[in-house]
């Protein structure tokens, strides 16, 4: 006998997941939007202190994964599995860039000692405190996710491979998947507000 | 019940031009100063990336119309909580 299953309401089930996380970010994009209105000479420089070209480097890399996530999920409905994981593990090699590219970011800002708490950062005017305090908090949290649906990922590789994500049913695929693109949505507002507009 | 629909192979890679492209007007605009603008042009640059992304990488197209009515719910809500934040804080 075949187990009862409703895809539909298992994607439901995700979305509304991603409303939550949505509203969590949308919480600190809030403040964001107004300490910066407070604070917008201060934000302004503060912003010089990113490194945009590491900012834009990253953002190429998560909107490639996020189209080979969703390519991968026509290889599977197509029953082309091989192309179904090399999909998937485009797309972690492309987080493992991100995260590469991030250490690189923050590796620099502590190493000339600005970080959270750090005597530099204390000693800094209260807006510039305020900027780089949204900023590592808001990319650490995107990084918290990205490293989430990595695993995620993974396991959802893997389950192709062994054939229990398949042509028939492949709903953690496209869950995963979905978990992925939100990590991108997010980005894409993160990106220019505090890496461009300087 | 799965999709009936397959997305091809190369509407993602069209798509993902276009967020490419997007991307790279989005850069080019902040090198023009456009100062109070500057805010207003990215954001709506980024929502036109977050539809498109929205619509073909997270599905919605092929979705029931109620996916799409949940999705513009949330948002709504969240622009009216940035607009009586705003009011309230500009207001004091």
């Amino acid at each position: 006998m075949e187990m009862h299953r409703d895809d539909i309401g298992a994607r439901l089930g995700m979305w509304i997941f991603i409303f939550t996380e949505i509203l969590l970010f949308g919480g600190l994009f809030l403040v964001y939007a107004v300490m910066r209105n407070r604070y917008s000479v201060e934000f302004h420089q503060a912003a010089h202190q990113l490194n945009a070209f590491i900012g834009t480097l990253n953002t190429v890399v998560l909107l490639l994964s996020s189209a080979t996530v969703a390519m991968s999920v026509t290889a599977v409905q197509r029953g082309e599995k091989r192309k179904g994981v090399m999909f998937i593990l485009i797309t972690l090699v492309c987080a493992g860039i991100f995260l590469f590219n991030k250490y690189l970011e923050w590796g620099h800002k502590i190493s000339i000692g600005l970080y959270p708490g750090s005597e530099m950062m204390i000693g800094l005017k209260y807006g510039y405190i305020l900027f780089f305090s949204l900023y590592f908090f808001m990319t650490g949290l995107h990084m918290l996710h990205l490293l989430v649906g990595s695993i995620i990922l993974t396991i959802v590789m893997v389950k192709i491979q062994i054939g229990t994500i398949n042509a028939g049913k492949y709903t953690l695929l496209e869950n995963g998947g979905l978990y992925w693109h939100l990590v991108d949505l997010i980005w894409i507002f993160l990106f220019p507000l505090l890496y461009l507009i300087t | 019940m799965t999709h009936t629909e397959i997305q091809d192979y190369r509407v993602y890679g069209w798509v993902l031009l276009a967020l490419l492209i997007l991307t790279t007007i989005t850069i080019t605009v902040t090198w023009i100063d456009l100062s109070a603008l500057t805010v207003l042009v990215a954001l709506i640059i980024a929502s036109v990336k977050s539809f498109i992304v929205l619509r073909h990488f997270m599905h919605l197209k092929f979705e029931s119309k109620l996916f799409t009515v949940f999705v513009v719910m949330v948002l709504g809500i969240y622009t009216l909580v940035i607009a009586l934040t705003f009011f309230d804080y500009l207001m004091r």
